[in-house]
């Protein structure tokens, strides 16, 4: 069984891009290969920056021959439909065959295909891979008209057994296939040819090149490792750089360097993101005092001076950019002692505060400061529901985002909150204040931390129900998988934040009285740019508000809340809680309560897992059902109090005394919230529901019991529906 | 991986330039012998070498093309003062454009680092990822920024699109930043210090020498010397002029040739950016009227680009494009 190899030799291929492109190499041709009847046994792919290699093994010589017979029109029929027959089948009339059916005499195509040999199978399928690749962005170049991530210049295509090895010839916009590839670009730039995967791979090798990305990657960190180990040291771990730095060599050569002694002083996490952004460079810490003192290079060349050149010329790029940095830490500093503390007082205003004014959040929700001011009064509403100082969480939110300003977030944007935490330190700020900055954007993704510090909660929900409310108040929701403002991400960290902390908020209030603050923002805002453009303030405030539909505040803040029930579907549903559930919990008061509605959907789930829970649904579900019949035959409502005294069964008397009981048991539990002994208690009446089924016809002809039975369905209904809406469940 | 053997070490030792002159003489003499076209800059202010017509204009239509140049650009928020060791408002740019690109681009550009002294069998060269985009040109191409030990040394780009316009065929450009790249090969610290002309010469000259006073000069008039009331006004000027331009009907009455004023409204598009960025210099433009006033600059390069395409110079090999 031959095997075959693939080489798609082009100029750098961009490090973010080689798995995703290593792995669709792979299925494109072997799906292609295997649809076409060809079956292999294994295959792999590699990729260095300028190589994208495919090894299949165990390949079949040719495809096995395949025979299809296919039913046509009646031989009577209009001449169009025999034509169409025979597009479709690229036969020709005379190779038709004709045979008796039911309805006659039929027309049959019996096609045949013979087997096809491998390397015209291979042929085709390479050329469509080539020309369909699915890059997330592709070019031309030169005159041509083929699409690459970069130019493209050889196509390695061989097929190799015991006897020896056959290129498979094609073409691609006029690249011709060939058995030859190339060494490292500066340490081995000659052509050389092949004559299997391990011929290419050791060749390669030889020629400087480490074909595996894996093998590069242990490479790297095992050298960066035992550079960093002799001097005492050791590499902070970054797997995503790992990644991006052997996608960027085909012969990696770690340097280590030290970090200029000026520098040690800024915080490690700025070191860490100018090294890592800008010089792709590795973190090297000191153990003893677990400051970053070195970096470590990888370089994709060996050099007569074993690398002196280029850690130098890396050392001094790093000094530059640390030099920024540092200049950067220090006047934030300056700023941040200023006037930071004074601005929060409101005393003074810090220059970052006054430039917050001049940032647009949203053209239409004002600026930033704007923002802020609405973030700390919500912070300070909120406060008291996660346990917060109100003062403290108002004053942490008026601090949070200003380290926008900063010069350093300026630089480096994925700092921010960060910054903001060592500026409000440096102003003198309590811990819980600093730390809000830092904390405040959390949780950032379904699998980051909540924060739990009441300050933090305080002002990471006002941030996001701000950033909800603002966008919906001007209609910019998130449709299908657009979410430019990142909505359902808030919405999900509103959630996380609730329910992490056990806060008791009613959002609705929440939502209501903040898009008060909104709507009036977006007047100021309109008004603001009218006095810019010479504008009617009112014609723009009236413009502006009828835009946004937000005079309809209900409908706006009952949408919102469905997104955010939307939301905590997807959230609970990961939890394991079922989605008939939740809508059964949903359709109950308080569901903008988000713990009382999770406390509810957690008790009912747990009903729902025991057995006479189940079998209650069954038989409330039915007692519903006939009611509801009865009600709409007879045109009234089963509400009046059902009797005992007309009760004419044992079963329905028990009945009676099990919802008297269970009702003495429910009401004062739910009074206080006790869910798990309320649908206990509900649980109860499975047994006694079921024999009164069982023992009890409801339509009789007696008048007045068939009236007294259905009330007192009637009350199975209204005790069970107190607990859910247990119509909302399935089956 | 540092105990494999050595090999493809440096063929001939390359003498190491003195002086930020000569880069640019060995810049010019190794483009001109591979037969680019050496051009002067263009006269006129701007953000850079991209701007010249002989890239913008000419990397439009199927004409060959080959052409390289030094173009001073401004960039007027960069203005330091002359204090700050590598930021400028006025610098240079080293611009070569080759029309289809060849397909031994990356080894030609590879010989202009060897020549000015940059071995990559000493250094570290590498081609890491980097798109490039031109908001106000309504151009983009793919490419990489080229890394010399951890320096970004120039810009290596295959445009897809100018002004709107599909590149076919694709022209392969590439952009030295002049006075970083000197820095490095010459082992300077501060701009100012560099050795402009032969530090042996009889009157030797850094780059502040010539730059310094300038630098003070206009980054105090880019940040708070220009009358933006007036440059506002200039900005209206050329947006308008470069749509009279364009509004003039092919045919010439006084010639009776066909003569589309292409390149003079370019001009338009080229004085309106440059007043665009000193206005953003000056601080008088929002975030949000930022992006407006790209869009209307990107508005004038695409009707000059639409022009250009009319004109012979533009056109499609077969006659001029629809």
């Amino acid at each position: 069984m031959p095997d075959l190899l693939i080489e798609l030799f082009s100029e750098e291929i961009p490090a973010r891009m080689q798995a995703r492109a290593r792995a669709d190499l792979q299925k494109l041709v072997t799906d292609g290969l295997v649809e076409a009847g060809l079956t292999y046994a294994s295959a792999a792919a590699f990729s260095t920056p300028r190589r994208l290699t495919l090894a299949i093994e165990g390949l079949t010589a040719e495809s096995r021959p395949v025979r299809e017979e296919r039913k046509g029109p009646n031989t009577s029929a209009p001449a169009q439909a025999v034509e169409g027959f025979l597009r479709s089948t690229g036969l020709s009339l005379e190779q038709l065959e004709k045979r008796a059916d039911k309805k006659g005499e039929v027309y049959f195509a019996v096609i045949e295909r013979p087997g096809r040999r491998a390397p015209e199978i291979i042929a085709d399928v390479l050329d469509a891979t080539i020309r369909n690749f699915p890059w997330p962005k592709s070019m031309r170049w030169g005159s041509g008209s083929l699409r690459w991530v970069r130019p493209l210049h050889s196509i390695l295509c061989l097929l190799s057994d015991e006897g020896g090895a056959e290129v498979v010839p094609l073409s691609v916009d006029g690249i011709a296939s060939g058995n030859t590839t190339r060494g490292h670009r500066f340490l081995s730039p000659g052509v050389f040819s092949v004559t299997n995967f391990d011929d290419y791979a050791a060749k390669l090798k030889r020629a400087h090149v480490v074909l595996d990305s894996a093998e590069r990657e242990a490479a790297i960190w095992h050298d960066a490792q035992t550079l960093a180990f002799a001097a005492g040291l050791e590499v902070v771990e970054d797997r995503a750089l790992l990644t991006e730095v052997a996608g960027l060599v085909e012969w990696p050569v770690p340097l280590m360097g030290r970090i200029g002694d000026d520098f040690l002083g800024l915080p490690p996490e700025v070191l860490q993101t100018s090294m890592r952004e800008h010089q792709k460079f590795f973190s090297v810490k000191n153990p003893k005092t677990g400051r970053i003192e070195g970096f470590v290079t990888v370089a994709n060349t060996i050099t007569a001076d074993h690398g002196a050149t280029i850690l130098k010329g890396n050392q001094k790029v790093l000094a530059a950019r640390l030099s920024d940095a540092k200049f950067f830490w220090e006047n934030d500093l300056r700023v941040a002692k200023s006037g930071m503390a004074e601005w929060a007082d409101g005393l003074k205003m810090a220059e970052w505060a006054d430039g917050l004014k001049a940032v647009t959040f949203h053209n239409k929700l004002g600026s930033q400061s704007d923002r802020i001011a609405r973030i700390a009064a919500l912070a300070r509403e909120i406060a008291p529901m996660v346990g917060a100082d109100p003062d403290l969480a108002e004053r942490a939110a008026r601090l949070a985002k200003l380290d926008l300003r900063s010069a350093m977030v300026g630089e480096f944007p994925e700092l921010q909150g960060l910054m903001g935490m060592y500026y409000a330190r440096a102003a003198g700020e309590p811990d819980a204040v600093a730390n809000a900055a830092r904390d405040h954007y959390s949780p950032l993704g379904p699998s980051d931390a909540v924060p739990t510090d009441p300050v933090s909660v305080a002002v990471a929900l006002a941030d996001k129900i701000d950033t909800l409310t603002g966008f919906w108040a001007i209609d910019e929701k998130p449709t299908g998988s657009k979410d430019p403002f990142a909505l359902r991400r808030a919405a999900l960290g509103v959630i996380r934040l609730v329910l992490g902390n056990g806060a008791s908020t009613e959002i609705s209030t929440k939502l209501i009285t903040h898009l008060d603050i909104v709507l009036s923002d977006i007047a100021m805002t309109a008004r603001r740019q009218a006095q810019q453009s010479g504008g009617d303030f009112m014609v723009a405030i009236g413009q502006a508000l009828k835009e946004v539909d937000g005079i309809q505040v209900p409908v706006t803040i009952l949408d919102l809340l469905a997104f955010l029930h939307d939301r905590l579907k997807v959230f609970l549903k990961d939890q394991g809680i079922r989605h008939d559930v939740i809508d059964a919990c949903l359709a109950m008061p308080g569901n903008d309560d988000l713990p009382l509605l999770v406390k509810r959907a957690t008790a009912l789930q747990a009903t729902l897992q025991t057995e006479d829970g189940a079998n209650l649904v069954a038989g409330f579900k039915r007692a519903n059902n006939i009611l509801t019949q009865a009600e709409q035959k007879d045109g009234v409502e089963y509400s009046y109090g059902a009797d005992p005294k007309f009760a004419e069964t044992d079963e329905e008397r028990a009945l009676f005394a099990a919802l008297d009981h269970a009702d003495a048991l429910i009401a004062p539990a739910m009074k206080t919230e006790d869910f798990a002994t309320a649908m206990q208690a509900m649980a109860t009446l499975r047994a006694p529901i079921d024999a009164f089924f069982t023992a009890t016809q409801i339509n009789t002809d007696n008048q007045i019991v068939r009236r007294n039975r259905l009330n007192l369905l009637h009350r199975i209904r209204t005790i069970c529906l107190s607990v859910a809406d247990l119509t909302k469940l399935d089956g | 991986m540092s105990d494999m053997p050595l090999t493809g070490a440096s063929p001939s030792a390359i003498t190491a330039p003195r002086s930020f002159q000569e880069i640019i003489l060995r810049l010019q003499s190794y483009w001109a012998a591979k037969g680019c076209a050496i051009l002067q800059p263009y006269d006129m202010e701007v953000g850079a070498g991209t701007f010249h017509p002989a890239t913008t204009l000419r990397s439009l239509g199927t004409k060959p093309w080959a052409a390289a140049y030094v173009q001073p650009s401004r960039r007027p928020t960069d203005g330091r003062y002359g204090e700050n060791p590598n930021r400028l408002q006025h610098y240079y740019q080293y611009q070569v454009i080759i029309k289809p690109s060849p397909p031994d681009l990356q080894d030609l550009y590879l010989g202009s680092l060897r020549a000015i002294g940059l071995d990559p069998a000493l250094h570290d060269i590498r081609f890491v990822e980097d798109d490039w985009e031109s908001p106000t040109l309504g151009a983009w191409g793919l490419g990489w920024e080229v890394w010399c030990d951890g320096m970004e040394v120039s810009q290596f780009t295959y445009f897809q699109q100018v002004g709107g316009h599909d590149c076919r065929p694709v022209s392969g450009e590439l952009t030295y930043g002049l006075e970083r790249l000197a820095m490095y090969v010459l082992g300077v610290d501060h701009v100012m210090t560099m050795p402009f002309n032969d530090p042996a010469s009889p009157i030797p000259l850094t780059y502040g020498d010539i730059f310094r006073q300038t630098e003070e000069e206009y980054s105090r008039h880019n940040f708070d010397g220009a009358d933006t009331a007036q440059l506002l006004r200039h900005f209206e000027d050329a947006e308008a002029e470069c749509d009279r331009l364009l509004g003039f009907p092919p045919e010439d009455p006084k010639t009776g040739k066909r003569i589309i004023m292409a390149h003079p409204a370019y001009d338009q598009t080229i004085k309106a950016s440059h007043l665009f960025n000193l206005l953003d210099a000056r601080g008088v433009i929002s975030v949000t009227e930022r992006q407006a006033y790209i869009g209307r600059v990107r508005a004038l390069a695409k009707k000059c680009a639409d022009a250009f395409r009319q004109t012979e110079a533009g056109a499609d090999a077969e006659g001029v494009s629809a």
